[in-house]
């Protein structure tokens, strides 16, 4: 049923994604069938609206399939109980955190309880792991802080380091960059293709920022209206997938710049 | 879990708890001298006797019944506010403590009404505490059923303030009913008051409050985890749904027992989270 399973994490089958409804089920993507790798930078890449969170919540198990199966080291993902999916897979959501005191250290060590004991209490390994992601995202400084005086760039960091701490495969990241700032944008960014290559996890990654994930990431899923395209940067410019991921002409992709740039009137 | 120490808070709150907890005992409206408290505390029963019955039938009671309903309250307060997400949950604000004093209210007003049942059963130790809890239950899961349909939190407590003016009225109604003597009680009931409780109704006070914390210590882990929010707690592995209706029920039922015992004085819980976080 799997070709090539050594590499590939994560596979859907003849997936459809989107909402059910009564009358009739509201589709948002049919048939994706994609192969997802060990150690790769993998970004979701669409206009507003076009169904990046849908594939992601549907991939996290959040949300049901349509139709289809996804695979998750081989095995059927409805198949995972949540506790065991917990230390397989971990995510960073875009939804802001609910008033608390938490120091983030507190709040790092919080991606370790899918191995703790059902008081919570952190063992000596589990203060290792917390260790090794404060230190991969370089915020030891921050360790002691609550999480509320954070700029929005620091709270990120600090949740990609909740999510490694709780050490799964693969990191899903709903939209990390949004209110960010250029610098702290790329900042993130390079941090994921760092931990990719650090540690060997897939990271798959929603954003709006284009240029940079085109850049930096090993492999794209590419969502336009009704057509979802997965391959390599290189491959989807050959295929001039990028020209009809906006509606009109304000933007162009210039395919020697591998870079959408604004038209010239 | 953390590795910042609350050590040192907890122990200093804990002396606090005893020093205050024995200001309680000795002072009142008869000087009694510290040494004949602790004399009599430990047993001795050479102390002058009406000091003894004071300390052991009415200031002992009292100051234990203090530390179970602040206690108890604190905890309570503490499970809803993690579970709305929202510092202003609390028994008192959600309407659970008006459903307990529902349960109460049809216990003892609602007995002329309902004749014989209610009234072969308020004898018992057990039956305010129970009404309360299932008063205060009965509330909650209308409150949670409404909460379902809204997503927003303001909107849950809106609803719970509703239902909460939705029980004063139906009290009013029974009031309305009832034989002076009921009310009366059912008033002196509600203006709340820590004493007047008997040893036999501390034991029960007690059991019930010992289930409701043993039942926290166990959902600690996915109210660490709920602090994060529900979709957090999810990809950490945590069944939300079930473990918010342990939380409910944990809630109700020491709300309950609280506002049975000691009237409906909720708002107490509001305060003490930080502290118990």
């Amino acid at each position: 049923m799997i070709e090539n399973s050594e590499n590939s994490i994560l596979k859907t089958e003849n997936l459809t994604i989107g909402y059910p409804q009564k009358k009739q089920d509201h589709i948002i993507f049919s048939n994706i069938n994609l192969s997802i790798e060990k150690g790769k930078l993998i970004s979701v890449l669409g206009k507003n609206g076009i169904g990046k969170s849908t594939l992601l919540r549907t991939l996290c198990k959040v949300q049901k399939p349509i139709t289809g199966a996804i695979y998750f080291e081989g095995k059927e993902l409805n198949t995972y109980s949540e506790n065991d999916l917990s230390k397989k897979l971990s995510v960073v959501l875009t939804e802001r955190l609910p008033e608390s005191q938490l120091t983030i250290f507190e709040l790092i060590a919080l991606g370790r309880q899918p191995y703790t004991n059902w008081i919570d209490t952190l063992s000596k390994a589990d203060l290792e792991k917390i260790e090794t992601a404060i230190k991969q995202t370089e915020i030891g400084h921050l360790k002691n802080q609550r999480f509320y005086e954070l700029s929005d760039g620091q709270l990120q960091r600090v949740l990609i380091a909740r999510a490694l701490a709780q050490d799964t495969d693969v990191i899903i990241l709903d939209e990390p960059t949004a209110h960010l700032d250029m610098h702290q944008t790329i900042n993130i960014f390079s941090l994921l293709q760092q931990l990719v290559k650090q540690t060997n996890k897939t990271i798959i990654v929603s954003s709006h920022e284009i240029n940079l994930a085109l850049k930096l990431s090993d492999e794209i899923i590419l969502l336009t209206e009704n057509n979802l395209q997965f391959g390599t940067t290189e491959a989807l410019i050959a295929k001039n997938a990028f020209d009809k991921l906006f509606p009109n002409n304000l933007l162009k992709f210039n395919k020697s710049l591998q870079q959408f740039v604004i038209n010239k009137t | 879990m953390k590795q910042k120490s609350y050590n040192k808070q907890f122990i200093l709150l804990s002396v606090l708890l005893i020093v205050l907890f024995a200001m309680n005992i000795s002072l009142g409206s008869v000087t009694i001298p510290f040494k004949d408290i602790l004399n009599t505390l430990i047993g001795d029963t050479s102390v002058k006797e009406s000091w003894q019955t004071i300390i052991l039938n009415f200031r002992l009671p009292k100051a234990i019944t203090a530390i179970l309903v602040g206690s108890g309250l604190s905890v309570a307060g503490l499970l809803m506010q993690t579970l709305f997400r929202n510092p202003l949950a609390g028994p008192f604000v959600l309407g659970i403590s008006s459903g307990a004093s529902l349960g109460v209210a049809l216990l003892i007003l609602g007995s002329s009404l309902f004749g014989g049942f209610f009234l072969a059963h308020s004898v018992s130790n057990w039956s305010f505490p129970i009404a309360a809890s299932a008063g205060a239950f009965l509330v909650l899961s209308a409150v949670i059923i409404a909460a379902n349909r809204v997503r927003n939190t303001m909107s849950i407590l809106i609803i719970g303030l509703m239902f909460g003016s939705l029980t004063s009225a139906v009290i009013s109604v029974l009031a309305y009913f009832s034989e002076a003597a009921q009310i009366q009680q059912f008033l002196f009931w509600s203006f709340g008051s820590l004493g007047n409780l008997s040893w036999n109704e501390i034991l029960v006070f007690m059991v019930i409050y010992v289930i409701g914390i043993l039942a926290t210590v166990a959902v600690i882990k996915p109210l660490n985890s709920l602090l994060l929010g529900e979709n957090y707690a999810k990809s950490l592995g945590i069944n939300v749904k079930k473990n918010r209706n342990i939380i409910l029920l944990i809630t109700s039922i020491l709300t309950g027992v609280i506002t049975a015992f000691a009237g409906p004085i909720a708002f107490v819980g509001w305060q003490c989270r930080t502290l118990l976080e």
